[in-house]
């Protein structure tokens, strides 16, 4: 299995857990590991040059820096331009594509986290959806066989998207507290 | 594509069974020639809302205007000849009597009309061709295969040119192929015909033939257009 | 958490591999067994544990099976427990009837008068006693003889005397002291009304007095002597019994399709196909031995009752008349389970139940007709030779006839689904309503056919009987040749009676209330000197009392007729007109009377006038000689016995009863008869009321099993129901369409039902040789009667359908 985070959610992932409170960039990686990374951990690299890149278009900032070398020693904390990215984030649905459960996931989760309302999410992300469903099935309708079946094998996909989708809201109940307890 | 008003509305509809509210505040609006999927959980209230729609159940407060006309201050009579010459309905299963033809099930909405035997024969089997099934006529529902009833189930609603086509959950108990095909047919008839639907369904591949879905959770309704 | 989301199909593994039902904890048993197979016996104990304990749906389908066949059960011990009744009854009769009688005075010896009289339309049974020593015997019932002036009475004449009708109208006819009641032993029934009165005013010897030295008829009873009677109760018999098998089968069909659906369920969990088969079977069995006792209690507590409701009888029956005979008990108790377990595997043949369900043999077989006809046809067979053999007292064989019958009437119920079945195929047009209705009567008409086939045997046999009884009714409602438009009553004057004492009496009785005319005529023989065999009668009277015998032109005091009869008459004899001029012996058998009289020679007058005889109001035409008595030698008192003729008038109310009063006032030796045009034999009354009772019972059983198998065809289809309320059919539409579901099958099995009974009607009649007449009063009422079957069964089962049309009968997923 792919890496479940990547990209530009990593910097996304780390700022939703920074909402929390200040953290310490080995905190970070400890805290997104346990959350997100799975079976597969992120190095300290990656950390370190996404808190970069995050301090340099302010979404960051440095809390304080403890005694000793290392970029380790910095203490980083969220701007009020970084919740307003998360919360676009959030908002903001994914574009549909196999293998998306991994960004839905960490969406949710971070939802969860934050006190927002992941049911929101998910009828967004829903209606994200079925536009690009309706958009499959109208060309279905309109072509050939092989027009057909290519169009059903990425329909198949989005519903087995969206019945994750409701599965998980389904679960949003027990979710919540294993996510917050 | 949108006409001046929606040709069926809800609003804020109200309706428990027991202790349990099936519908907690419930919005809903359709325009003529729409085709509205209704999606959410099983239990959250959708197949309640299309019956309050469909006016065959009232709801406990709040108001449904077809046409103009205000549903919920109809009484039953009315209600039901409204369903006979406006309405026309498609389930799941259960709804084609076992005994009668498939041409005579087709045709029972025009006689519930008033219409005579043979004519409403004749118009039946027009629609039964249109969706594929006339070569059923003769046969009993529980002759034919589920996709078949279905289609004739189809046909059966749409014979008296409803304004509004009711389906709950229409493919619910096919498979894909037979689903896609029943789906495909009556959205095409419905088009053609320039009925609305009201679509209930779980289902996103079925959802995918709407123009549109409202989501219904915990009885309350969510019409996503607005949302996004 | 992570574990589980990370790997989510091994939940989904599992779940495939436990589609196990929730219903396989109580069936683990017979799952554990599958590999040795389950005994018969575990089976059949389990198929009564689902009986007595599958939840609220199997006891209720435990319920009605039951119940229907409990009513069966104890319809059928009440109908075989009738003979058993009426035998007692008969036996009570005969034991208190007179046995031996003596010609002597003797101490051992009672003298008996027969007092029977009626209060309006209700018969009295009544005796005066006067004992002529102390080894008189005692008539059943009482405890010892009632001494003069004293009354014993039964319980049901006491208390009509005491009501005050009976003391003003009854009362004043029994001028004695009442010294107690008449008990079961006495009494045909408890609501006969009857008396023992004592006396001393006979002599022994008179007229209408008897002197018995014993009651109890000693001969052998043959109470259904009579073969139109006989042949009326075997008819009756199969009639009744015949719908009660039917309605036992369908009773124990009850819930049929919720038993095979829970089979299924049992297949799925490893009871093989013949193991499913003696679980329903030990089911059905159960059922149908809760009815059985269901049945004794209703038999036995009906019986209770059995002096309140048996109207057929106006005396009744106590209950203890109706025994059961443990014979049949015990054939019952042990018949109706087997034959519960017969239909039930009979009725699964064309069931196969598999793990997911049940498969109904789709196409069943094509009804032929032909050997449906041999059932009817070969009971005509049977019959047919005994045509003609009723006359004469000519034997049935009552194998033959029973035989006959049972096979045309069970020859209707093979006929009947097949008939339903054709004409349902052929029947089309019609309303939505109707539509449905004849589709699905198209798609099983062997469920709608087979209640409805009680019907048909109870409805062909009464209108068969009713048929045979209005043609042969008029041999058993015999004309009586009275004409009770002269007289209403005839006041029998006993020979002994002083002559000189009759004005007096017809004087009291023309003094009481209502009453018109009493005029008295007196008779007695002759004997034409010249020829030994030439008895003629002599009738004395005054004018007016003559005139009730012949057609006067004139008549005074001291005229004399001879009376000239119609050669054509019946009575016609020619010693019977006497000539002017002949020489007569008057009482030429004075001797032989009591007390004796002498005959006297007499010439009949040169110029006697000759005048036509008539009938007098009792019927009687005479011959020989009237005159007034100035006219004839006088003859000493007790030649002449005197009959007075009562006359009331119509517009008084219960005239009747104030002359039967005065009549027991002036002469307890008097016997007042009441005139009427016809008399009916009373037994046969009682049967073909009965039959009629038991036919509108039999009925209203059928009509309470079609509604049970309406309800359940109503549940199977709620949801159907509610599917065709959301497209907006009407109400009405859906009611209708149960009324000719009804009506259809009704309407045919009553037809079906009234050709065989006209035709078995006209067999019968053939048989006794009697002209056929339909009874079509008969063929209306059973024909209402299943009309009103439809309605009610209709009307009961709309609550139901109003309840199904609702639609939360949408909402089941």
């Amino acid at each position: 299995m792919a890496c479940i985070v990547t990209g530009m959610s990593i910097g996304h992932a780390l700022l939703g857990l920074l909402e929390s409170g200040p953290r310490h960039g080995y905190d970070l990686k400890r805290a997104f590991d346990e959350k997100f990374g799975h079976d597969r951990p992120l190095h300290y690299g990656q950390v370190y040059s996404t808190m970069s890149r995050l301090l340099k278009n302010g979404l960051v900032e440095v809390d304080g820096v403890e005694a000793g070398d290392g970029p380790d020693r910095k203490r980083y904390a969220i701007t009020d331009a970084g919740i307003t990215d998360v919360a676009r984030w959030l908002a903001t649905p994914e574009k549909p594509e196999p293998y998306l459960q991994s960004t839905l996931y960490t969406k949710v989760v971070l939802a969860l986290m934050t006190g927002r309302d992941a049911s929101d999410l998910l009828d967004t992300q829903r209606a994200e959806h079925l536009r690009l469903m309706r958009i499959l099935t109208d060309r279905k309708r309109r072509g050939d066989l092989a027009d057909q079946l290519v169009c059903d094998h990425a329909l198949f996909h989005l519903e087995a998207d969206l019945r994750w989708l409701e599965l998980t809201a389904a679960r949003l109940d027990g979710l919540t507290k294993e996510v917050r307890g | 594509m949108m006409p001046a008003g929606p040709l069926l509305a809800a609003d804020s509809l109200h309706k428990a069974y027991g202790p349990t509210p099936a519908l907690d505040g419930a919005d809903f609006s359709i325009h003529g020639g729409e085709v509205v999927a209704v999606m959410g959980p099983s239990g959250s209230g959708k197949s309640t809302l299309l019956h309050c729609l469909a006016g065959i159940v009232t709801p406990d407060s709040g108001t449904i205007t077809y046409a103009g006309r205000e549903l919920s201050a109809m009484n039953d009579t009315e209600r039901s000849a409204l369903r006979r010459s406006d309405f026309g309905f498609v389930f799941q299963f259960g709804q084609l009597v076992p005994e009668l033809t498939c041409v005579e099930n087709v045709a029972l909405p025009l006689r519930l009309n008033g219409a005579g035997r043979r004519d409403a024969e004749r118009t039946a089997l027009a629609w039964m061709e249109r969706l594929e099934v006339d070569d059923l006529g003769g046969k009993r529902p529980g002759e034919v295969s589920g996709g078949q009833g279905q289609r004739v189930a189809v046909a059966r609603s749409l014979v008296t040119n409803p304004k509004v086509l009711f389906a709950d959950e229409p493919t619910g108990a096919l498979d894909s192929l037979n689903g896609e095909r029943v789906m495909q047919l009556l959205t095409d008839a419905a088009r053609s015909a320039g009925a609305a639907v009201v679509l209930v369904t779980h289902e996103a591949r079925v959802a995918a033939y709407s123009d549109r879905e409202i989501v219904v959770r915990d009885g309350r309704s969510r019409d996503m257009e607005r949302v996004v | 958490m992570s574990s589980r989301l990370a790997h989510p199909d091994k939940d989904i593994t599992t779940d495939g591999q436990g589609t196990g039902p929730g219903a396989g904890q109580g069936t683990g048993p017979a799952g554990g067994r599958a590999g040795k197979g389950t005994t018969w016996l575990q089976d059949l104990l389990m198929g009564v544990r689902f009986a007595v304990a599958g939840g609220r749906e199997g006891w209720i389908r435990t319920a009605l099976t039951a119940l229907g066949v409990g009513l069966g059960v104890a319809l059928l011990l009440a109908t075989t427990a009738i003979p058993a009744a009426i035998d007692a009854r008969d036996q009570r009769d005969r034991d208190r009837s007179v046995g031996e009688v003596a010609e002597r005075k003797g101490p051992d010896a009672v003298l008996v008068k027969e007092e029977n009289t009626q209060f309006r339309d209700l018969g009295i049974t009544g005796r005066l006693l006067q004992a002529e020593g102390r080894d008189a015997p005692v008539p059943p019932g009482l405890t010892r003889l009632p001494g003069p002036g004293e009354i014993m009475v039964s319980p049901e004449l006491a208390a009509l005397l005491d009501t005050p009708e009976g003391r003003e109208l009854l009362a004043p006819r029994f001028p004695y002291e009442r010294v107690g009641t008449i008990s079961e032993a006495g009494l045909i029934g408890p609501k006969e009304l009857a008396f023992y009165a004592g006396t001393d005013a006979f002599t022994g010897g008179e007229d209408f007095v008897t002197r018995v030295t014993s009651f109890g008829d000693t001969y052998p009873s043959e109470p259904w002597d009579d073969p139109v009677l006989l042949l009326l109760v075997v008819v009756m018999f199969v009639v009744l019994l015949t719908p009660v098998a039917i309605f036992v089968a369908t009773a124990v069909r009850f819930g049929g399709e919720r038993r095979d659906r829970r089979l299924a369920a049992l297949r799925l969990v490893g009871a093989d196909a013949a193991g499913t088969r003696r679980i329903a079977a030990g089911e059905a069995a159960a059922g149908a031995l809760l009815g059985v006792l269901a049945g004794f209690a209703f038999f036995l507590a009906v019986r209770q009752l059995a002096d309140d409701f048996t109207v057929v009888i106006e005396t009744r029956f106590f209950p203890s008349d109706f025994a059961v005979d443990p014979a049949l008990a015990l054939l019952v108790t042990l018949a109706v389970p087997c034959a519960a377990v017969l239909v039930t595997l009979f009725a699964m043949r064309g069931v196969v139940v598999e793990p997911l369900g049940v498969v109904r043999a789709s196409k069943t077989a094509k009804r032929r007709l032909w050997w449906r006809l041999v059932l009817p046809l070969a009971g005509l067979g049977l019959l047919y030779p005994m045509i003609g053999q009723g006359e004469d007292d000519g034997e049935f064989s009552e194998w033959q006839v029973t035989g006959g019958v049972v096979l045309l009437l069970v020859g209707v119920t093979a006929l009947l689904p097949w008939l339903v079945a054709f004409t349902v195929a052929r029947l089309g047009g019609g309303p939505v309503s109707w539509q449905l209705a004849v589709r699905r009567l198209q798609m099983s008409s062997s469920a709608a056919a087979r209640p409805v086939n009680g019907i048909a045997v109870a409805v062909a046999g009464a209108i068969a009987l009713q048929t045979f009884f209005v043609s042969v009714q008029g041999d058993y409602q015999k004309d009586t040749g009275m004409d009770p438009s002269r007289a209403q009553l005839q006041v029998m004057v006993p020979r002994q009676t002083e002559a000189s004492r009759i004005p007096g009496i017809t004087k009291t009785i023309s003094e009481a209330k209502g009453v018109t005319r009493v005029t008295a005529l007196g008779d007695t023989e002759a004997l034409a000197d010249n020829d030994p065999e030439g008895y003629f009668s002599v009738t004395v009277g005054d004018c007016a009392a003559l005139a009730l015998v012949a057609k006067l032109d004139t008549c005074s005091e001291g005229d004399l007729f001879l009376l000239r009869m119609d050669h054509e008459a019946e009575e016609y004899t020619p010693e019977g007109e006497v000539k002017p001029g002949q020489k007569v012996l008057l009482n030429p058998d004075g001797s032989a009377y009591e007390p004796p009289v002498e005959s006297v020679r007499w010439t009949v007058p040169e110029d006697a006038e000759t005048a036509e005889a008539r009938r007098d109001p009792t019927g009687l035409l005479r011959d020989g000689i009237i005159a007034t008595p100035s006219a004839l030698p006088g003859l000493v008192s007790g030649s002449y016995r005197y009959s007075a003729y009562v006359t009331l008038d119509p517009a008084v109310p219960d005239a009747r009863e104030y002359a039967r009063n005065a009549v027991a006032q002036a002469d307890p030796l008097l016997y007042p008869v009441r005139l009427e045009e016809y008399r009916v034999v009373g037994r046969f009354q009682s049967v073909t009321k009965g039959l009629l009772i038991g036919s509108v019972a039999v009925m209203l059983l059928i009509g309470a099993s079609l509604f049970v198998s309406q309800m359940e065809q109503l549940r199977e289809r709620r949801k159907l129901l509610a599917a065709l309320v959301a497209f907006g059919t009407r109400r009405r539409t859906l009611c209708a369409s149960v009324l000719w579901q009804t009506a259809v099958p009704i309407a045919l099995g009553i037809t079906l039902a009234t050709a065989t009974g006209l035709a078995l009607g006209a067999v019968l009649l053939g048989m006794v040789d009697r002209s056929v007449r339909f009874d079509w009063t008969a063929v209306g009422i059973m024909a209402g009667t299943g009309a009103g079957v439809v309605m009610v069964v209709t009307a009961l089962s709309l609550p139901s359908l109003w309840r199904m049309m609702r639609p939360e009968g949408l909402r089941t997923e």
